[in-house]
């Protein structure tokens, strides 16, 4: 008997919990629903202004957190240094990973894949190869 | 041999520092930046001296000083100056290790450390306008003195003025980041002048 599946949780960091909470809907609702996938967000500073807050991250990874590793996007500046900084203090639950990825592509690209039942390595790679789709 | 109560009132000094120039730094984040490293330096730096005052957790060492300063920082601040300075005091610490005292070689080496972990985590370099460009002269210049580290810094600040800018918000202005002094760095030299007032005696 092997233990339940479970799926690699995805945290959003954004400077505005509004642009946090937007791109989870969007990414969840691109995913078909992704009812399996816990998405948590991490939007601005936690009184309603624009900025990070270190306090919201650790929470909604320690939310999404279900063993199999949690991946963050993280959009701009502050919000990208200190989800850096809370891995290397180990803040944040064992196998959390800061994906190197577009805030919003990489997180439709993460919960799709997280949803079909991906790893947490190829949750990554998702997120990464919205790098490679070029607009121009 | 610097000791405990050093740390403190480095902290300490450089908390009433950022209380008098946090309208200053706001000035200087106005034209590049998002006009906030004033107040956010401020509301970190406040909660650095409350959770220095607290005693809970119990600060024993230098190194446990600047690794609790360190995690408020990055805890409060809300902008990226948190991590960045958050890194710079927590990396210093824990070079620190427990010791009960530490001499200046050691604080020295330690504050190297400190700044290679910033250099690293924001992934600048000295000329790239940002604090890195106060950090390195000023710890350079440890090895003569706390007051011409705290002066190699101010220095610094001061030459990011031609520069443009090549990290963070304001590299987004391209050339129009040139001509204005940068707020990390210029926060970075008041951080080195309250080390350098602290081992003088003047606070």
């Amino acid at each position: 008997m092997s233990a339940p599946r479970t799926c690699v949780g995805i945290v959003l960091v954004s400077h505005s919990a509004r642009v946090a909470q937007s791109v989870a809907d969007l990414a969840r609702g691109l995913a078909g629903g992704a009812p399996s996938v816990r998405v948590g967000v991490a939007g601005g500073t936690g009184d309603g202004g624009l900025g990070t807050s270190a306090e919201l991250i650790v929470a909604a990874a320690r939310e999404v957190d279900t063993g199999a590793g949690v991946a963050i996007l993280a959009d701009l500046g502050s919000s990208v240094l200190t989800v850096k900084s809370l891995l290397v203090d180990g803040e944040l639950p064992d196998g959390s990973r800061l994906l190197d990825a577009p805030f919003l592509e990489g997180a439709v690209g993460a919960v799709v894949a997280a949803s079909a039942g991906a790893r947490l390595d190829a949750v990554e790679a998702a997120a990464a190869e919205a790098y490679k789709y070029r607009k121009g | 041999m610097r000791d405990t109560d050093f740390f403190r009132r480095w902290m300490d000094t450089a908390t009433a520092a950022v209380e008098r120039e946090a309208d200053r730094l706001t000035e200087l984040d106005s034209p590049i930046g998002d006009a906030d490293h004033g107040s956010n330096l401020l509301r970190g730096f406040m909660a650095v001296r409350a959770a220095l005052a607290a005693g809970e957790p119990a600060v024993a060492s230098p190194g446990e000083v600047l690794q609790l300063a360190g995690r408020t920082l990055i805890s409060t601040v809300g902008g990226a100056s948190g991590p960045l300075y958050g890194t710079l005091l927590r990396r210093t610490g824990k070079e620190l290790g427990d010791a009960a005292e530490v001499s200046d070689d050691a604080l020295r080496e330690a504050l190297y450390a400190g700044v290679g972990a910033v250099a690293q985590l924001g992934g600048a370099a000295p000329g790239d306008k940002t604090m890195l460009d106060a950090l390195v002269p000023g710890v350079a210049a440890l090895g003569t003195s706390y007051r011409a580290a705290a002066d190699a810094a101010e220095e610094g600040a001061r030459a990011t003025v031609p520069l443009q800018a090549r990290k963070g918000r304001a590299s987004y202005l391209g050339e129009r980041s040139i001509g204005h002094q940068d707020p990390g760095a210029t926060s970075s030299a008041l951080l080195l002048n309250a080390l350098a007032e602290v081992a003088e005696g003047a606070a």
